[in-house]
């Protein structure tokens, strides 16, 4: 059950990446960053300073989308190599300051004592009750999310990642809409770094490093780029599999590795758009098999 | 309605327009034609935002829109299209004309993710227009093929249905008639001329002499980055410097 809570979570910060990364064409290799200051501002606020945890959640929902609205300006008028670097750098930077920024982060010994959430009587504190919890954020999530993905809003998302000059030309503010996706997927991000501290109750910097982002984008491209349903799928994938991989230990990292490689190379549209492919391919060759035999 | 004064672009020394003055009246076909080099695409590129001129104005509709960001004229009524085709490849054909009725349409991110009712009656809205514009340009039947698997003739035509899904007052086409066939050349001409009889005035900048004489109500003639003439077809065709720059001079 504690698997689902955090495919749950992981589809939430996928979907945020796949808003920004697939369907807007900008990538990001610091998103665990946002997941990160959602995650220590919920655990800072409603731990240190007792704050109601709905409202640090939402606070700090707004504050980090709000941090990523301004560095968004300036970042996001680079464009591919340059601005995977400069997110990079954003990433790590707020890393370090998990690290050691001890007074308010306990650093890299870690955050304990966050408080589960509540709702009236009811308090998250059980694997089932937390998975409906997050699977409740997820699904308003995937719904806000598919419905913005198939509006005017999306389109022009999807227009500047196509080709960005005729987009503008058709009026879309590609610079504005950019910097709006990344806010958006930061504050997707934040809220689930804030569901991430209730249900864990402790925190400590790896779980936002450098590394959880590459695993982010390495959902998001084995689920399909520019697909919502895609994310869950890759976030299913990436979160089940190192139940099963546990008696490769550390060399896990090589079959990461390996399924990426051939994922791009075979499945380039994702699981979501090679499945069906390959049972088209599969019930063509059969159809041949028929041919061959009549 | 556009008049262009005094335009100048120098790209690192090289003078690319000098001086180019010209006016283009509302609802005419104007041609700006000239042989490679002649800084027609240049122009095109000011006249539209995407280059910022060393110096000079274009006046639109009275307004100095020198400067303008991209993005913004197609509220003012203007639009374009690209040589080679710039269409929204991973999209479909109806999509990408629905993009086209971006700057017509305002529903926001909030009212969009939450399906308000405004923006549901809005995307209906944008769906049916978009539809009558692919009939317009005549490739409704292709309206959900992914546009990257358009041949390039419908490709165009899909380009201008999305320029014209801007409801723009110009529409500015640059060399809409390139890697056409000549039957789907003539069809061009007739949605041209279809544009202008709805009272949008077109300016082109085109290769193909025969299209050109045969649709503008006036030429403008550009040679090496200055203006070498203008005037109805028949003038263009009488005119010796004009005949001189494109079959070279033999004194």
């Amino acid at each position: 059950m504690n698997v689902l809570v955090f495919v749950g979570i992981h589809t939430l910060l996928a979907v945020a990446l796949n808003l920004l990364l697939g369907y807007a064409g900008q990538i990001s290799l610091g998103h665990a960053a946002f997941f990160g200051l959602g995650a220590y501002g919920s655990a800072i606020l409603s731990t240190t300073y007792e704050w109601n945890p709905w409202l640090a959640m939402l606070v700090v929902a707004l504050a980090v989308g709000g941090f990523a609205f301004a560095i968004g300006f300036p970042i996001l008028k680079l464009k591919g190599h340059y601005l995977a670097m400069a997110t990079l750098g954003m990433g790590i930077i707020v890393y370090i300051v998990f690290n050691e920024w001890i007074d308010m982060t306990e650093g890299p010994s870690g955050f304990s004592g966050i408080p589960n959430l509540e709702l009236g009587p009811l308090v998250f504190d059980s694997d089932l009750k937390n998975y409906y919890l997050v699977w409740t954020f997820v699904l308003g999530c995937v719904l806000l999310s598919v419905n913005l993905a198939n509006s005017r809003i999306g389109r022009a998302f999807r227009a500047i990642h196509d080709a960005e000059v005729a987009a503008r030309v058709m009026g879309a503010n590609a610079r504005l809409l950019k910097v709006r996706v990344f806010a958006l997927s930061a504050l997707i991000c934040a809220i689930a770094g804030s569901l991430y501290a209730h249900v864990m109750t402790f925190i400590a910097p790896p779980s936002f490093g450098f590394n959880i982002s590459v695993e982010l984008l390495t959902m998001v491209v084995i689920g399909g780029l520019g697909s919502i349903y895609g994310s869950f799928l890759g976030a299913l994938l990436l979160t089940m599999l190192p139940e099963f991989l546990r008696f490769m230990h550390d060399y896990d990292i090589v079959f990461y590795g390996g399924l990426l490689m051939l994922m791009t190379i075979f499945m380039p549209g994702g699981l979501v758009r090679g499945i069906p492919d390959l049972f088209r391919k599969i019930a063509g060759l059969r159809n041949k098999k028929g041919d061959a035999h009549a | 309605m556009l008049e262009l004064k005094g335009i100048t672009q120098i790209f690192g020394g090289v003078t690319a327009l000098d001086d180019v003055s010209f006016s283009i009246h509302a609802n005419q076909v104007t041609g700006v034609i000239g042989p490679n080099g002649a800084g027609k695409t240049t122009l095109f590129n000011i006249v539209t935002g995407i280059y910022q001129q060393t110096s000079g104005q274009v006046i639109f509709e009275g307004k100095d829109i020198s400067g303008i960001p991209v993005e913004r004229l197609a509220a003012k009524g203007m639009v374009r299209t690209f040589q080679n085709i710039e269409l929204f490849g991973q999209m479909t054909v109806l999509e990408n004309v629905m993009v086209g009725l971006h700057s017509r349409s305002k529903s926001g991110l909030f009212a969009c993710s939450f399906k308000a009712p405004w923006a549901i009656k809005e995307e209906r809205r944008i769906r049916e227009e978009a539809h009558e514009w692919l009939r317009f340009v005549g490739i409704e039947q292709l309206a959900e093929v992914q546009a990257a698997n358009l041949p390039f003739g419908k490709g165009r035509m899909l380009e201008i249905a999305r320029a014209m899904a801007c409801r723009p007052r110009m529409i500015l086409m640059d060399e809409p008639a390139a890697g056409l066939n000549s039957q789907e050349t003539v069809g061009l001409a007739e949605l041209i001329r279809k544009i202008r009889d709805l009272g949008v005035t077109v300016v082109l900048v085109e290769h193909d002499m025969e299209l050109v004489m045969d649709i503008c109500d006036r030429i403008v003639v550009l040679n090496l980055g200055r203006k070498l003439a203008e005037g109805t077809p028949r003038e263009i065709q009488d005119n010796h410097e004009v005949i001189a720059a494109y079959l070279g001079d033999d004194e």
